[in-house]
């Protein structure tokens, strides 16, 4: 059913996706992307060949290599984890026989799926995005209505061009006044997962609303996104306004000329009603958020950066899963996370790999070294970051620094048998999961922003981002 | 797909919040493109001594004899968390469990989990504590009923819960539908919606042939 009175965001873009009615509040809901990558994609595209149902319009399917493709200069097929290349050449195959377009390995626009989709314009505001990845939720960036899915699903979307779908329930994150200086979208995605904890976001649709929120450049609003599904939403979405067609025009995939200006009339009216209901509402100040830093195990382990290992009490955890976070992190309660050594300093990934993050952290490392001891990597998000980076010579202050530079992937944010950080080693990561032995055999992972990991690799140990504040240091 | 009315079974528990799907299944153990040959890789970082060995872990719930043959998975908050990859619903599957017991689910997770014959049943983190306590004491003799088609989840020694599942959820696990042919059912009105939208929202279908040589 149609939504009456005022709407929401998110209600506006549900309404005229609703291609039926399917009873019980779930409706036969329009795709009009899907993306797919080798780890994921491949067995959905596998599985429907394999039914001999085509693909309904692959026109509107991409497919990228980023999962599992290595990330070493000169790289081809071949990878380091364990049958790894298996997912790229069958993905391939699949892609080509079906007629979708894939961004291969040596394709110059290659790159994480989250990343080139909005890079490539190819993501539009009040469009219905699917990927079988649960970082799809970055896409809500552009006012899209984006969220991950399973591998079946992703071969029902293939097939019928539409998914079954229970609506969501509703929630609206509104962050007041302005973030201070020093304090990123990735400390205020931390700063919500460590306040409502999660779970907190309960399957709902959330829409990121306030004055703190449309101050963010586009790429600062696909890392807050990007971590919903943390937060365990279906997804997020902000209201596109001018700072997203600013973004999006002339973008290589985008709609062009008068078809631009058209598009933009019926983008324009993509913002949440005065009066439109959310069945939960969060209002707080950008001013209460710090830079943040993880402590644990889950994204929700997360504390200011200048404070210490929080008691149970105060972690939203349970005393069972504290103790046993602590103990898996090599952490005792009130210890200070400042002060903490690293072996490992990462750059990259769907969350914190776009030019905007490392021209942010090359600015903390240039004319510096790398603590001797840290094992530092950057891994541009696409191809296009890594090439516009290099133009602008932040290639150079990474290598100079110390930091390995790399082709585009997904690389170190996850292990998958290949290459990876060592047993107990403590990383500091501009990642979004710092799950167990998510980057390495019990690797302990600390998450916070591109920032904090370059301060924290030059001095070897957790640091504070504003200590290499202008002047400073 | 394997319908699923009702069940019978030792369940076990793992009242860990926030188990994610890296734990269900690491990515190191998904080794090629199938929907099979996970379930040996199942919690394999819990299960095993050593990453990547065999050596069963004593410590671990399911490697200790009151628990072979668990069914039945009892879970705590926001479980299967973490990546979308459905190899973890695939690997429990695999492995023979039918129902997962928990306060709540993510909710890719819990899409998956109702393709593929895995019931997903949510009941309060009291009601889960106490059904696992109950189970604790003899796992074997105190084996847990899943009633699907009911929605109730009861023991010898317990009241029934009741659980809710959506009607879609509840059809594909008593019916074991698969979703496309329901969908295909509907392929007229979808024809229909994609042929208006075209003229509607004409930048949804790009022509990419004609914006790469433009480019």
């Amino acid at each position: 059913m149609a939504t009456m009175g005022p709407r929401s965001l998110f209600e506006k873009i549900w309404d005229p996706h609703a291609v039926r009615e399917l009873g019980d509040g779930s409706s036969l809901i329009a795709i009009d992307r899907i993306f797919l990558h080798e780890r994921t994609g491949s067995v959905a595209l596998k599985s429907l060949a394999e039914s001999g149902r085509p693909v309904l319009d692959p026109s509107r399917v991409f497919c990228t290599m980023d999962h599992i493709v290595d990330t070493t200069p000169g790289r081809g097929d071949a990878t380091r984890v364990p049958g790894g290349s298996a997912f790229i050449l069958e993905t391939r195959s699949a892609a080509e026989a079906a007629g979708i377009r894939v961004f291969d390995v040596r394709d110059p626009l290659q790159g994480i799926v989250h990343v080139i989709s909005p890079e490539l314009g190819l993501v539009l505001p009040g469009a219905t995005v699917v990927c079988p990845d649960s970082h799809t939720c970055t896409q809500g960036a552009m006012g899209a209505f984006a969220w991950g899915i399973g591998s079946t699903e992703a071969e029902h979307a293939l097939a019928t061009g539409t998914l079954r779908i229970k609506r969501p329930r509703t929630m609206r994150i509104s962050v007041e006044g302005r973030l201070a200086p020093g304090v990123t979208a990735k400390d205020l995605a931390l700063h919500i997962l460590a306040r409502y904890g999660a779970a907190g976001g309960r399957g709902c649709a959330v829409e990121y609303a306030g004055g703190a929120v449309r101050a963010l450049d586009m790429e600062a609003r696909m890392t807050l996104c990007n971590m919903a599904t943390e937060f365990s939403a279906m997804t997020a979405l902000i209201a596109p306004d001018e700072t997203t067609f600013s973004y999006l025009r002339g973008r290589r995939y985008a709609p062009q000329g008068a078809l631009f200006e058209r598009a933009m009339g019926v983008w324009r009216a993509l913002a949440s009603d005065p009066g439109a209901r959310f069945d939960h509402e969060i209002v707080f100040d950008a001013g209460e958020v710090s830079p943040m830093v993880t402590w644990g195990t889950s994204p929700q382990h997360a504390v200011a950066i200048d404070a210490c290992v929080p008691p149970v009490e105060a972690s939203g955890t349970t005393p069972e899963a504290h103790a046993r976070a602590l103990q898996y992190m090599g952490l005792e309660l009130g210890q200070s996370l400042i002060g903490l050594p690293i072996t490992g300093a990462f750059i990259g990934s769907c969350t914190n790999s776009r030019l905007s993050d490392l021209r942010r952290a090359a600015a903390i490392l240039r004319g510096r070294k790398v603590a001797h001891g840290v094992r530092a990597l950057c891994v541009p998000g696409s191809m296009a970051v890594k090439r516009a980076a290099e133009a602008e010579g932040l290639d150079k202050v990474f290598i100079e620094a110390g930091f390995e530079w790399r082709e585009s992937g997904c690389s170190l944010c996850f292990f998958a048998g290949g290459e990876s950080f060592g047993p107990r080693e403590r990383v500091v990561s501009s990642t979004n999961r710092n799950f167990e032995s998510r980057q390495g055999p019990e690797t302990r992972t600390h998450i916070a922003s591109p920032e904090t990991v370059a301060a924290s690799a030059l001095t070897g140990c957790i640091t504070d981002p504003r200590d290499f504040a202008a002047g400073e240091v | 797909m394997e319908p699923l009315r009702r069940i019978t079974a030792v369940a076990a528990p793992l009242l860990r919040d926030n188990i994610d799907t890296d734990a269900i299944i690491p990515s190191r153990e998904m080794r090629s493109v199938s929907k099979t040959g996970l379930a040996d890789g199942l919690f394999a970082g819990w299960r095993y001594r050593t990453i990547g060995g065999r050596d069963a872990d004593p410590r671990f719930v399911l490697n200790q004899a009151p628990y072979a043959g668990a069914r039945i998975l009892l879970g705590g908050e926001n479980f299967g968390c973490g990546s979308s990859r459905e190899h973890a619903v695939w690997a429990l599957r695999e492995y023979g469990f039918r129902v997962i017991i928990a306060p709540s689910f993510a909710p890719i997770f819990e899409g998956n989990c109702v393709r593929n014959g895995l019931a997903p049943v949510r009941l309060s983190v009291e009601t889960v504590a106490a059904l696992s306590s109950q189970v604790v004491l003899d796992p074997q003799a105190h084996r847990l009923t899943v009633d699907v088609e009911q929605g109730v989840v009861y023991s010898d020694a317990s009241e029934p819960h009741p659980f809710e599942l959506d009607g879609e959820s509840r059809a594909m696990l008593l019916e074991g539908l698969d979703a496309i042919d329901l969908t295909l059912k509907h392929l007229a009105d979808i024809d229909a919606f994609f042929a208006a939208d075209r003229t509607a929202r004409p930048w949804i279908y790009p022509d990419l042939a004609a914006m790469d040589h433009a480019s």
